[in-house]
């Protein structure tokens, strides 16, 4: 409740300073239109703007599942095999030398104008802090476990399963916040670069004709939808996190 | 029942640990290594668990019966290792889970009785104080059910009230075992021991333990006379 309440605040603080700035610098609209006309831009074309939402949203979901999944995949692979660990972390590190940014013209140059190089857009800008942050929650059990397990005489495949896993998860956790807060900026340059529907796309059709109130209208359902996205990811983290360790 | 021995020589990256130890574990007593921190006693510990993998060992460690000592061995150290997502019963059958084994959840729950935590089953380890989480262990421990049971200073981060409580339970129920306790405290190692070696640089001392049968009262005379000797050992050894 009082997140709530402090949230409302400063957004109504950033509102009325947004206000003020037009008020005073006596901007013209198509440079920086006041919140009252991005409001109405806003509720004006909520059919055109929430069609174009879907699309984004269904992206970015798409996105993050399969780039969390294919990280935690990879993340486990790289626990698993020191070989793997050897031969795919350098690639790893090199990839991320590799500006994502720059991969999206081939996306669309190979795969179209569609859903899916936004989809793999997402999942490209996710990939490496969700492997990175879940191979460093697995590779940290603590070493009694880990020995217990030994002497245990336990299949190495349940150690896996039963000890590393379960132990990583907090790892896992904090790759995926931060996954939920990348997954809309890579569908958004997806759609920068080539798209017939979507957001991005919408901001782009809105700034050439420079209806900057509707850009902004979009930009501020952006900014809606990957803080609620985030604070999903927190939630279900904490209530996974809750149910694990701290109940009974 | 078996015991076994332990005999060779141990480096780390070329720095010798121990050299020409000979460390009899004598079937179904207690015996208890006292060393100070550093002299290589949990390397002993973790040689006979099979757990020393960057340890250079030569000689040998087998059982009285010549037989493989994997899989007769269980373990109980310092630090609980409970699995915190786990409640008491479930971390009490970790064992078998990790093995693929039937989960037999009427044993574990008798072994729960016995170490007292009847009350306790389905809470999970944040849930318990420090004495209350070894007891876990050692149901655990008991849950293995195998004839060597290695104890790694298991009572040494409770309190003293505690720890003797934990000293007494687990001279109960691990009796008839064959058991090697490393401690790094005299008083404990005079209540429990059977047999009792001290651990220096130089090698193993055996020192007579008290002649009445464990678990001894702390306050005994003999158990405070031997505590005094462990001391004064462990002082001229360093």
């Amino acid at each position: 409740m009082i997140r709530l309440m402090r949230f409302v605040i400063v957004s109504a603080g950033l509102i009325l300073l947004w206000h003020l700035l037009v008020v005073l610098t006596d901007l013209p609209p198509f440079i920086l239109p006041g919140p009252m006309r991005v409001a109405t831009a806003l509720f004006g074309n909520i059919e055109l703007i929430s069609q174009h939402a879907l699309v984004t949203i269904a992206e970015v979901l798409l996105g993050l599942g399969l780039g969390s999944l294919l990280g935690a995949m990879t993340a486990i692979g790289l626990a698993i095999s020191p070989l793997a660990r050897t031969m795919l972390r350098p690639m790893m590190v090199i990839s991320q030398a590799l500006p994502v940014f720059a991969l999206a013209p081939l996306l669309t140059l190979w795969l179209g104008y569609g859903l899916w190089p936004k989809v793999i857009m997402a999942l490209l800008i996710i990939y490496f802090p969700v492997t990175s942050a879940f191979f460093d929650g697995l590779m940290a059990t603590p070493r009694g476990m880990l020995d217990l397990a030994r002497v245990m005489n336990a299949q190495p495949w349940r150690i896996m399963t039963h000890i590393r896993i379960p132990a990583g998860l907090p790892g896992l956790a904090s790759g995926l916040r931060l996954a939920a807060v990348y997954a809309p900026i890579g569908a958004i340059i997806g759609e920068w670069v080539g798209a017939s529907q979507g957001l991005g796309y919408l901001m782009l059709l809105a700034n050439g004709r420079a209806k900057t109130d509707l850009m902004f209208a979009a930009l501020i359902v952006i900014v809606i939808i990957t803080l609620s996205l985030h604070a999903s990811v927190e939630r279900l983290c904490r209530v996974l996190a809750r149910r694990m360790q701290f109940d009974g | 029942m078996t015991g076994l021995h332990l005999e060779g020589t141990a480096s780390i990256d070329g720095t010798t640990v121990f050299d020409g130890v000979a460390l009899p574990v004598v079937a179904g007593r207690w015996t208890c290594l006292l060393g100070r921190s550093g002299v290589g006693k949990s390397t002993i510990m973790r040689l006979i668990a099979g757990l020393a993998d960057h340890v250079r060992f030569t000689g040998r460690i087998d059982g009285d019966d010549g037989q493989q000592l994997d899989q007769r061995i269980t373990l109980m150290a310092q630090q609980d290792s409970l699995l915190p997502w786990l409640n008491t019963i479930d971390n009490v059958l970790l064992g078998a889970r990790l093995r693929g084994q039937q989960l037999d959840r009427d044993r574990a729950s008798q072994l729960i009785d016995q170490v007292g935590l009847g009350a306790h089953l389905h809470k999970k380890p944040h849930a318990l104080s420090g004495g209350q989480r070894q007891r876990v262990a050692l149901a655990r421990t008991l849950m293995e059910d195998r004839p060597l049971v290695l104890l790694d200073e298991p009572f040494s981060a409770l309190d003293a009230r505690v720890r003797a409580e934990m000293q007494e339970l687990a001279a109960e129920q691990l009796a008839g075992r064959t058991v090697l306790l490393v401690t790094h405290d005299p008083g404990e190692a005079a209540r429990l021991g059977d047999n009792i070696h001290v651990m220096t640089g130089t090698g193993l001392i055996t020192v007579e333990p008290p002649s009445t049968p464990v678990i001894r009262a702390y306050d005994d005379a003999e158990v405070l006379a031997c505590q005094g000797r462990l001391l004064r050992l462990l002082r001229e050894a360093s």
